[in-house]
């Protein structure tokens, strides 16, 4: 027998609980806990597992649609029906502090995990996304040296991964910025196609139901990491060496190819992927949702090194394995599908009735726990808001005149703006052979073949927005990963989101967290997309501040035929180009500003929701016309970024002129308005479209033609013209260059 | 004179790669191979070795900073001739 | 015809090749797992990419062992086609059914792109549908996709016309060093064997096989083999024009 830690005070400090959680700890148990039941409240009761101080606010989303087959928080993953029978799975998750520490396997174990929390949901996992944020890779010294290791080793690590175990990476987007310095953020997306009748539940039911551990052995990787990701990190943290986890996409596809073959035969009662808080987490969530108790062994746990305790068995986050509720009599099928496969797979316990988490080692108990006390009523909070005063708008008078035509050069070259291509190379984005639009366009777009249909996905949010004005830089997400959707002819269906913030305990980022949850609110019922689950990982702060507030928006939708997938890039000489919306002026909070003149303040652009919807209702349907041959919305940047991505991100690039109005040329190339859309026609159809979009209510001109091998701009007084092949230098090899520089 | 680094995966890092191995060994029938790891092996030629603690402290160095990644990897340094 | 697509585990072009086979060419194509050691009644074999026994030591360097390359290189031996894309051709090398190997990409990157494929030869079961000189457009996927062979070999491998595909700049059709993706020796994409029955090729027709894909030029490589083994047999070297079917 061995000998347990005493539990003191400093112990209960030391494992992350306040005196008044583990108060409640001791009306639960009826007693003291033992060393290895507060590990798992520990793990349990974390914000990574329990979201305590989040969830009041998760509230607010909208859940409910005709669409949604498995609401947010039922499941490892929601489903929603998308037709003929078939649903998709999709999720956003985090892996922020791990990739801090160890970015290669932070962000590889990070793929894993979203991977699994779709496949045990019954899910043939077909695409992933991923938002990445870092700090400043542009220039020299240490930071920045750090910041461009942590980039490298994120994008390889997903690389990795994503590309061993044949799931494309087909999108996403990746922000700069000094506010991530030390606290990158990779928020990983995955999607998997079902038959409805084929949703496999995490729930331990049947009284008598074997449970089994599939997949590698248990070691003392990630101990307690969900723990880890739920504090600030610190010097210190980097000492945290034990809670780095190795992952092995091989052995996860196996695990993959084994699971869906196993629940095509109704032999499974319940399936839960071991991710945060490992064995703990999928056992007490089991029970809790299927209303039972499970008892299991931890002596018939496959470990991996010699003389684990209990309470490290139980809290290891080793990679790729799972637990497996099967119905009784049924055990030989699961043992054969697992030995074909070649993966392990053990007897652990046994499903009763009496509603506890019972650990065994042999004989002896080793932790007994309620298991819908320990899985769902982790304390929840309110914690003190307090509002920043808002930003007062930007006074123009107060931005010098610069050279316009070296400011978009510097902006093509920021690498928030340049082309990914260096990214997305590294990644096998047309595996599984359904990418029909590659990343770098508004939306990745996929044909996914079981089901015959055509999905869009994209993943959006303007930080620095958010950190202006939380509100309105959260609905302006959601406002903007639909519009991307609609310019590639897609109808938004639901959206996963990703909240990324620091501190909760400090009244300012708490009072972010709750303005960006309503926000996001407010725009996914305008938008008719119910939020299907997500992650929240806060405490993304070292000793120089929190992170700009991110909310990152998944937004997933469906064309209804191939002809409709529409692409960026301008297409043929002659084209009118037209712009949808009105050409606005805010500048406050933009890219331009923010880069050019490295002020990143002012108010950051307002959203009109109905003219947001007027315009992607309006361009969906003249999408589908035929006669919408590019479109592009205008997002970072503006207006001219979005003209030159137009010229330069397809195989082949062509020019165009464009001509304004307005007060400040700067003004009009590089505003930040909202609901503006570029589109480009065949002249004879102009005339009709612009029609169309004025019946439609949607404000439209005519602002230039496509063509020739330069970029030009017409203002009253002055024109600006850039060489094509300048601005596809510029943009395109800028990644390349400065990380080859490194 | 000549540095030799050996770097392999820390004793309770998973290490994927030996695994397979380790099942490939007993696939062709041996048996009784228990655990395989999977490490590099490095041999730097020094030109001018100079001050000996120095130049060892300067490799210790690069060791934990380049050839191997301490988060993951132990590594063993060896001069010699 | 019937095609074997075998399956190793950490296979994961497997699919793709299946459906590119019965859904674009209309064949018949079944999974053939590893632990399978015949493959009785099937006309042509595709050893399709993917990370095969996690590609753990080098690529393909633990697939070669398995039970089912036994029965490709039997069948090899007979002279039905065999075929390796991408991990496919790595394995290929590795059990000595093609010459040279496949190294680490010169950029130590994975590298996924759409890259020019010029056709070097008609004379191969292979690129038999296919006009000497004709540009392909299909993507490659591969972290050691690079071909390495010795001197000796390589001149081997000119001289008897092994070299079926070529790296290209898609524009100019020049195997120009910017036009190649891996840093292969040569421009070397893909080779066959001395008997031409064995071919293995880094890019991948299998997502060239559909317009959806940006490309249907993969069709063309699956159509050679398909009319080889309909018995129109390759065109003489020389003759660019094929002979009319049943002819």
């Amino acid at each position: 027998m061995q000998s347990e830690p005493a539990i003191t005070p400093e112990l209960v400090a030391k494992h992350g609980l306040t005196p008044e959680e583990y108060q409640r700890i001791e009306t639960i148990l009826g007693r003291t806990p033992n060393f290895t039941e507060l590990g798992v409240f520990s793990v349990m009761w974390s914000e990574h597992c329990s979201y305590k101080n989040s969830r009041i606010e998760l509230r607010k989303f909208p859940t409910e649609g005709p669409r949604v087959l498995v609401k947010a928080g039922e499941e490892n993953a929601g489903v929603i029906d998308v037709g003929d029978g078939w649903g998709v799975a999709f999720k956003m998750e985090s892996h922020n502090h791990p990739s801090a520490i160890e970015p290669f396997q932070g962000a590889a174990t990070g793929v894993g995990g979203i991977i699994r929390d779709i496949f045990t949901m019954g899910a043939r996992p077909v695409f992933s996304l991923n938002s990445l944020r870092f700090g400043p890779i542009q220039g020299d010294g240490e930071a920045v040296r750090t910041n461009r290791r942590l980039f490298a080793g994120v994008v390889a690590g997903i690389s990795h991964y994503g590309n061993c175990i044949g799931i494309p990476t087909i999108g996403g987007e990746i922000y700069f910025d000094e506010s991530y310095q030390g606290n990158p953020l990779v928020n990983v997306f995955c999607l998997g196609v079902l038959r409805h009748e084929q949703i496999a539940r995490g729930a331990a039911k049947g009284v008598g139901n074997p449970v089994f551990y599939v997949g590698a052995e248990t070691g003392r990787d990630g101990l307690a990491g969900a723990a880890f990701a739920s504090r600030d990190l610190t010097e210190e943290s980097k000492e945290d060496r034990p809670a780095v986890q190795v992952g092995d996409p091989f052995k996860e596809k196996l695990h993959l190819d084994a699971c869906l073959e196993l629940l095509a035969t109704d032999a499974v009662a319940g399936i839960q992927d071991m991710g945060a808080a490992g064995l703990t987490c999928s056992t007490c969530e089991t029970a809790s949702r299927g209303g039972s108790g499970v008892e299991i062994d931890l002596n018939l746990v496959p470990q991996r090194e010699p003389g684990m305790t209990p309470y490290e068995i139980l809290l290891s986050e080793s990679q790729e394995r799972m637990l497996i509720i099967a119905k009784k009599g049924r055990e030989a099928e699961v043992q054969a599908i697992f030995d074909k496969w070649d993966l392990p797979c053990a007897r652990i316990g046994v499903v009763n009735d009496d509603g506890m988490m019972r650990v065994k080692v042999g004989d002896r108990v080793a932790a007994e726990i309620p298991a819908r006390a320990l899985a769902d009523e982790a304390p929840l909070y309110r914690r003190e808001a307090k509002a920043r005063p808002p930003e007062p708008p930007l006074d123009l008078a107060t931005v010098p005149e610069v050279d316009l035509h070296a400011a978009l050069l510097t902006l093509l070259a920021h690498p928030t703006i340049a082309s990914k291509h260096w990214v997305w190379r590294q990644y096998d984005h047309m595996v599984r052979t359904g990418t029909m639009v590659a990343p770098g366009s508004d939306a990745a777009v996929f044909y996914v073949r079981e089901a015959g249909k055509i999905l869009a996905a994209t993943s959006d949010c303007n930080a620095l927005y958010c950190k202006l004005d939380p509100r309105e830089g959260a609905r302006i997400a959601v406002a903007e990963a639909a519009r991307n959707l609609a310019c590639s002819g897609a109808t938004p269906l639901a959206v996963t989101d990703n909240l990324n913030f620091g501190n909760p305990h400090r009244p300012e980022n708490f009072w972010q967290l709750r303005e960006c949850v309503e926000g996001l609110a407010e725009m996914c019922r305008a938008f008719d997309t119910p939020v299907t689950g997500g992650n929240v990982s806060l405490y993304n702060e070292n000793p120089d501040g929190a992170i700009f507030p991110t909310p990152t928006v998944g937004m997933v939708g469906l064309i209804e035929d191939e002809t409709h997938v529409t692409t960026q890039n301008f297409k043929a000489e002659g084209d009118v180009i037209l712009l949808l919306g009105e050409p606005g002026d805010e500048l406050g909070g933009s890219q331009f500003l923010a880069v050019v003149h490295g002020r990143k303040e002012g108010l950051p652009p307002r959203l009109n929701v109905e003219h947001e919807l007027a315009l992607q209702k309006a361009l969906r349907d003249l999408i589908r016309t035929g006669k919408i041959r590019s479109a592009h919305d205008c997002s970072e940047g503006g207006l001219a970024v979005a003209l030159a991505e137009c010229c330069v991100s397809g195989a082949e690039q062509i020019g165009a002129a464009f001509w304004l109005e307005g007060i400040r040329d700067d003004q009009m190339l590089f505003n930040e308005s909202q609901s503006r859309v570029v589109v480009s026609v065949a002249a004879e159809d102009a005339a009709t479209i612009l029609a169309r979009f004025s019946e439609a209510g949607v404000p439209a001109q005519e602002i230039g033609r496509v063509g020739g091998m330069e970029l030009t701009a017409e203002f009253r007084h002055t024109t600006y013209s850039w060489p094509v092949e300048t601005l596809r230098e510029t943009w395109h090899d800028s990644i390349g260059k400065i990380m080859g520089a490194s | 004179m000549k540095a030799r680094v050996i770097v392999m995966p820390k004793q309770a890092v998973l290490d994927p790669q030996g695994n397979a191995v380790r099942d490939a060994l007993h696939h062709l029938g041996l048996d009784a191979a228990s655990v395989v790891r999977v490490g590099k092996f490095m041999e730097i030629d020094l030109a001018d070795a100079g001050d000996r603690p120095a130049l060892e402290t300067k490799l210790h160095a690069l060791c934990r900073d380049l050839l191997s990644n301490p988060v993951i990897e132990d590594y063993r340094l060896e001069l010699g001739e | 015809m019937r095609f074997a697509v075998i399956q190793f585990p950490g296979s994961n072009c497997d699919q793709d090749c299946l459906h590119a086979l019965r859904d674009d060419m209309a064949q018949e194509a079944e999974y053939v797992w590893h632990k399978t050691d015949s493959l009785a009644g099937f006309d042509a074999v595709v050893v399709p990419g993917g990370f095969s026994y996690g590609d753990y030591l080098r690529c393909g360097a633990i697939a070669r062992f398995s039970p089912v390359m036994a029965a490709v290189k039997t069948a090899a031996a007979d002279g039905p086609p065999v075929f390796g894309v991408c991990n496919g051709f790595q394995i290929l090398c590795e059990s000595g059914l093609l010459p040279g190997a496949l190294i680490r990409n010169r950029s130590l990157q994975f590298v996924c792109e759409e890259v020019g494929l010029r056709v070097e030869t008609s004379d191969s079961p292979f690129t038999c549908a296919i006009p000497v000189g004709t540009i392909l457009r299909m993507p490659v996927a591969h972290g050691e996709g690079c071909y390495f062979a010795d001197h000796e070999t390589l001149r081997d491998l000119e001289t008897h016309d092994q070299v079926l595909v070529r790296y290209v700049d898609a524009k100019t059709g020049e195997p120009v060093a910017a036009a190649n993706p891996n840093g292969s020796l040569a421009n070397i994409a893909g080779v066959c064997n001395r008997e031409r029955n064995v071919f293995g090729l880094m890019p991948h027709p299998d997502r060239a096989c559909n317009r959806r894909l940006g490309s249907e030029d993969g069709k063309r490589i699956f159509q050679s083999v398909i009319d080889t083994l309909a018995g129109r047999r390759p065109a003489p070297k020389d003759d660019a024009v094929l002979a009319p079917v049943g002819a």
